[in-house]
């Protein structure tokens, strides 16, 4: 009995101990973007979803390029992150002659228009601004999400920055454009699911197949092992939540039982 | 005992190293390309080059001081060509000037002594034949299956249409030879400028005007630099066809495909009971169209009955258009499958492995323009992929918030207020007895 005692306590000392290194290892992703020494400045931006120009988190981006330019980056994100871009366009000093529309979109891994729910989308610029700013923040990534909904799910996004509406003889100004992206950390445990790959475009040049390839989900490896950990929920403070419910519902048990004995006269 | 423990550390470390490895997904498979693609600069010798109205100097020494220090600052893996127009033929006879095109620097790793040199000796002499020099140039690259670039720099428009050379560049980014071109012009009127975006837009490339040596030179190496770093996949071409039963059958990847304004375009893709569609699809805008357009993605079975669809709709100036899906079959379906197999009942998992979905891809567009109905369609960009199918999640094994804990703490206390109720009945009972 004491040595089961023992091993009981072993074990939730051990877990706990697992625990707070997971707890430790799972911070430092995110918390390396707040590095004070962040990824050197990025300064080409693509010009297509495909020759978009990768940028990460807290990177400097400094950009030349002319009016009229549609210009392209990609970052990925991860559930719980809520990603926001912030721009700002430095117009073209003479030679412009009337007020232009700009607009900063966010598409994710399936090039799916991503609603911007802060910041200023799309700007109109007057004649005589010297600069604009732009910004976007998008919904916070979910971990999972039904096929058919359009929410923002892990994966590559991409952000594109131009003009909409602008006097046909400002096209081919040089411009400057600074943009940085932020991905600050949502509500980490409101979600359930699992989206089993990323939405990371599949970047290798298409084949037309005559016949249905054979499947190759029916592979052999996939038999029960017997031994499988899916059940368990991924670390999250859901795991405090429902251990802290146990102490509490076993103390006020506890209580409840002290409750119906009768006091000892003194 | 231990050996629960032992589990329970693995799982805990097991999580960690998965949300350890999931912080940096993405990206890195998207380098491998490694084909440098081939560039060509097309430079206007033309007479108007003469001109000396760029910060006091005449354009062609602008722009051959601005071609040198390109030259010296090339990527190393450049393959890079340099062709002129208007360069040798004085004389007034058009249908001659019109045909005054050459290559002075042969496609290939760029020796900077000989390039500035052939560039040195040019004197501004002739026509614009911009429409022939484009065709050359396309020829010059030849088709080696990787992106081909051209940079067009030039101060006037082309003195020798026909051929418009915007219907030029249409037509030969068109031969499915991913082919763009992108235009630099030199203090350009109006005629000029609108011919170049043309130019550009019909090819996907870009439009930049340059009125001094600095934005001459900064914008040349930013698209010498552009054009050093290919994108990560070269799309393979692919027809679709106007029902489903004919469409092509595509495995994952990325294709290309032209689409006629209002036409629709059918492709199919076979998708494994347990696996999950996820197609997306962008429609080039390649022409000056009506201010609102857009462009629907449906997935249908191949019976007609829609799955899902994607849509994207927008207004005023775009490249590109473009909507996505994700689609996987029935989770049932799915579960049947699974079923099955766990049953040993191998007549039953084949007839479920049967149910390997075909589902037809139908890409379609509603813009309008006032472009010849015989140019040829929009460039369309299709990637297919199929990867897992994510399930749907189990409701919560684990609770959260202030109400969980209150619900918890009042089922204790009642637990604890019923256990003493049993004991003191059951103590009162066996003492009695």
């Amino acid at each position: 009995m004491r040595i089961k005692h023992l091993a009981v306590a072993g074990a939730v000392a051990v877990a706990v101990a697992g625990a707070a290194i997971v707890g430790i290892a799972a911070v430092p992703a995110p918390a390396l973007a707040d590095d004070p020494s962040p990824a050197p400045a990025v300064n080409t931006a693509g010009t297509s979803f495909l020759t978009a120009v990768p940028i990460t988190a807290n990177q400097p981006v400094q950009v030349g390029a002319v009016t009229g330019d549609y210009l392209y980056w990609q970052f990925s994100a991860e559930a719980g992150q809520r990603p926001d871009i912030t721009t700002k366009v430095t117009l073209p000093a003479d030679g412009r002659t009337g007020a232009e529309s700009w607009i900063i979109e966010v598409f994710d891994g399936l090039r799916r228009r991503q609603a911007c729910v802060a910041g200023e989308q799309s700007p109109i610029a007057a004649k005589d601004a010297a600069d604009v700013t732009l910004g976007c923040r998008i919904r916070q990534v979910r971990s999972w999400a039904e096929p058919q909904d359009g929410d923002p799910l892990p994966g590559t996004y991409y952000v594109r920055l131009s003009s909409t509406k602008l006097p046909e003889k400002d096209l081919g100004l040089p411009l400057k454009v600074s943009l940085t992206l932020t991905t600050p950390d949502g509500d980490l445990d409101a979600d359930q699911g699992e989206l089993a790959k990323p939405l990371v475009p599949n970047n290798q040049p298409g084949t037309v197949l005559t016949t249905p390839a054979p499947s190759a989900s029916a592979d052999p490896d996939s038999e029960e092992s017997g031994f499988s950990l899916d059940w368990l929920p991924d670390f999250s403070g859901r795991w405090f939540w429902t251990a802290g419910g146990g102490i509490l519902a076993a103390l006020t048990g506890l209580f409840g039982f002290s409750l119906t004995r009768r006091r000892r006269r003194t | 005992m231990i050996h629960k423990s032992l589990s329970i550390v693995v799982a805990t470390g097991l999580i960690g190293a998965a949300t350890l490895l999931g912080a940096a997904p993405a990206l890195a498979d998207e380098t491998e390309n490694s084909e440098p693609p081939n560039v060509e600069l097309v430079l206007d010798v033309s007479g108007s080059m003469k001109a000396a109205d760029i910060d006091g100097e005449t354009r062609i020494a602008v722009a051959k001081r601005a071609f040198g220090k390109v030259v010296d600052a090339l990527p190393e893996n450049t393959q890079l060509g340099i062709r002129v127009l208007g360069a040798t033929y004085p004389g007034k006879n058009k249908k001659v000037a019109c045909q005054d095109t050459q290559q002075i620097v042969p496609v290939g790793p760029v020796n900077a002594v000989q390039a500035k040199n052939a560039i040195a000796t040019l004197k501004p002499t002739g026509y614009t034949p911009i429409g022939l020099a484009l065709k050359k140039a396309a020829e010059d690259l030849g088709d080696t299956g990787s992106i081909r670039r051209i940079v067009l720099i030039t101060d006037g428009e082309d003195t020798c249409t026909p051929p418009d050379p915007c219907e030029v560049a249409r037509e030969l980014a068109a031969q499915g030879t991913h082919l763009v071109v992108d235009t630099l012009g030199l203090t350009p009127d109006e005629k000029t400028r609108k011919q170049l975006v043309c130019i550009s837009t019909a090819t996907g490339g870009t439009y930049a005007a340059a009125k001094s040596e600095e934005e001459l030179t900064d914008r040349v190496q930013q698209l010498v630099d552009r054009a050093a770093t290919p994108p990560p996949v070269q799309p393979a071409t692919v027809t679709g066809t106007a029902d489903c039963a004919n469409a092509p059958l595509l495995a994952p990847g990325v294709y290309t495909d032209r689409e006629k304004i209002s036409e629709h375009r059918y492709y199919r893709v076979a998708v494994p009971s347990d696996q999950e569609l996820r197609a997306s699809v962008s429609i080039a805008l390649d022409r000056p169209v009506n201010p609102d357009y857009g462009v629907l993605l449906k997935a249908s079975t191949t019976g007609g009955r829609e799955l899902v669809r994607g849509v994207d709709a927008g207004s005023g100036r775009a490249d590109v258009l473009s909507a996505g899906l994700r689609w996987s079959a029935d989770e049932q379906k799915a579960d049947a499958k699974a079923s099955a197999e766990a049953a040993d009942d191998d007549e039953a998992a084949e007839k479920a492995e049967d149910a390997s979905t075909e589902v037809c891809l139908i890409v379609s567009n509603s813009f309008a323009a006032t472009t010849a109905a015989t140019a040829p369609g929009m460039p369309v960009e299709l990637s297919i992929d199929l990867v897992d199918a994510s399930h749907t999640p189990d409701a919560p094994g684990l609770g959260r918030g202030f109400l969980f804990l209150l619900v918890v703490a009042v089922a204790g206390l009642i637990a604890g207020i019923l256990a003493g109720w049993i004991t003191r009945y059951w103590v009162a009972t066996w003492r009695e007895n």
